[in-house]
């Protein structure tokens, strides 16, 4: 069913009784051409570009959990593409424009609100590296603007501009960047990729992956072994396990994330904010929520949920920067499981196993780059090979010295 | 989460510094060593420091999906 006002009017004359589920809750079938593992934003956008860039159909996207039950719908749902280094920008730059045009590519509403990035800087230093990095952006065709402080002021004048500890010295501003809905980014490439004939079967955990000789055959899941032509692993937070199925070693680390929410408010945030000196970022959810965040907890984590030592070093953080948020009572926190690479980028890719492919490693980075590591993984997958705004994402990178590394911390990944 | 510091006794990890997998103490410098994990999701060997307490160096063996602190001992011994 395609969604438009005729229908919203047609179903309302009918009692609304004619909306059908947005994908089937179809059993396993004995074989596929090829199976994503993994039903988050990123497999179900492989499984939905495979059918509709390269027209495979007997696709199966096989979740052990429930659709958008995964970090997909637990993160801080910020679109941007403010990065600088050779190998990222090219590949956020493609990204923001497929976002710019998801809605209407799904049928979907997304809710893609381009409300702006405002990246703060508080030294010289700071200044002159984000007033390269905004040059870097422009170069390449994106959208930078560096504000200086009167101009911050101006545009978000809650931040604390009075005694403050870190005082704004002004800010890059990347208007096309904003937020949008995670919950409908997962149900919209859900219902596109099922409306193409892809299977999503959820409930089905993958416990084993068949090889013969170096080549994949199939899956062993929690329903049944399951036989298939090409196999693309896509389960960021739980890639060392599933690697470790193919006899792989990752440079991969598990980490925990935290995020929190406040109880709903009038209008007040109106763009997405990164106080990047104090560990803190914020935006305001469509539903009145002033959803934040900040740094790691910074060891090694699989357990969903942060530490209180986090959760205050965030708080002070926001209180340092927006005084006004202490007037407010924060509902919920959660934890997202990372996996956190070595140079703090993602990696999509060819694994040793014929016909068994890998994405992974997206950091906490892994929201915005939905529908490219889609399209990206699916050219891969149907072709064998990446795409140029893609193709520095290697595997083999750590061993050959092409790391992708926009915080120059090392091999270190809980501090990127 | 807390850690017995065999030196200091239990203490809040926010005294602590972690720095990773304690196959690191080794100190291999080939791709695998520096590169590669197997970031397990039971029971994990890692290293962590005592900074706001003795400084030592310690090796914690940690459930990373419960949080439970299965051993702690000072590193290297």
């Amino acid at each position: 069913m395609r969604y438009s006002a005729l229908e919203i009017v047609k179903q309302g004359f009918s009692g609304n009784r004619g909306w059908k589920p947005l994908w089937r809750d179809p059993a396993p079938k004995s074989a596929y051409d090829i199976i994503i593992i993994g039903g988050g934003g990123h497999g179900l956008a492989t499984a939905y570009y495979l059918a509709k860039n390269h027209g495979v159909r007997n696709i199966a996207v096989l979740e052990k959990g429930y659709i958008g039950g995964g970090n997909v719908g637990r993160n801080t749902t910020i679109v941007r593409a403010d990065y600088g280094q050779k190998g990222n920008s090219p590949f956020y730059s493609h990204s923001l424009k497929l976002w710019e045009g998801l809605s209407v590519e799904l049928n979907y509403n997304v809710m893609f609100s381009p409300r702006g990035l405002l990246e703060l800087c508080h030294s010289d230093g700071q200044i002159e590296s984000y007033s390269r990095r905004a040059n870097m952006i422009l170069a390449r065709g994106d959208d930078a603007e560096m504000l200086d402080r009167d101009a911050v002021r101006a545009y978000a004048p809650y931040l604390n501009f009075h005694a403050e500890r870190f005082p704004i010295r002004g800010g890059l501003l990347q208007r096309r960047a904003g937020t949008a809905r995670h919950d409908a980014v997962a149900w919209g490439y859900a219902r596109g990729a099922d409306a193409l004939g892809v299977d999503i079967i959820q409930n089905c955990e993958v416990t084993g992956i068949d090889i013969e000789a170096g080549v994949v055959r199939g899956v062993q899941t929690s329903r049944g072994a399951i036989k298939a032509g090409k196999v693309g692993i896509c389960v960021a937070g739980r890639s060392s396990q599933l690697a470790a199925m193919a006899g792989m070693r990752l440079p991969i680390e598990s980490h925990v994330l935290q995020a929190f929410v406040t109880e709903g408010l009038k209008p007040f945030i109106n763009t997405v904010i990164n106080f990047g000196v104090g560990h803190f970022y914020i935006c305001q959810s469509d539903k009145g929520g002033l959803v934040f965040g900040g740094d790691l907890d910074g060891y090694n984590s699989y357990a969903q949920r942060g530490n209180l030592g986090r959760m205050e070093h965030v708080a002070e953080a926001g209180m340092s920067m927006i005084p006004a948020l202490g007037k407010t009572r924060m509902l919920r926190s959660w934890g997202g499981i990372m996996d956190m690479s070595m140079d703090g980028s993602p990696i999509i890719d060819k694994t040793h196993i014929e016909k068994l492919y890998f994405n992974g490693g997206w950091c906490y980075g892994g929201f915005k780059a939905i529908p490219a590591s889609g399209s990206a993984y699916a050219q891969l997958i149907a072709t064998g090979d990446l795409p140029a705004y893609a193709g520095a994402y290697r595997l083999n990178r750590f061993e050959t010295g092409h790391l992708i590394n926009e915080e120059g911390t090392g091999a270190q990944p809980g501090h990127h | 989460m807390r850690l017995a510091c065999p030196h200091c006794g239990e203490r809040d990890s926010r005294e602590f510094s972690y720095l990773g997998d304690a196959k690191m103490a080794a100190g291999g410098e080939d791709f695998a060593s520096v590169y590669l994990r197997e970031n397990p999701s039971g029971a994990h060997a890692e290293l962590w420091q005592h900074v706001l307490g003795c400084r030592a160096w310690l090796e914690v063996v940690r459930n990373v999906s419960t949080h439970e602190v299965i051993s702690v001992k000072e590193a290297g011994k």
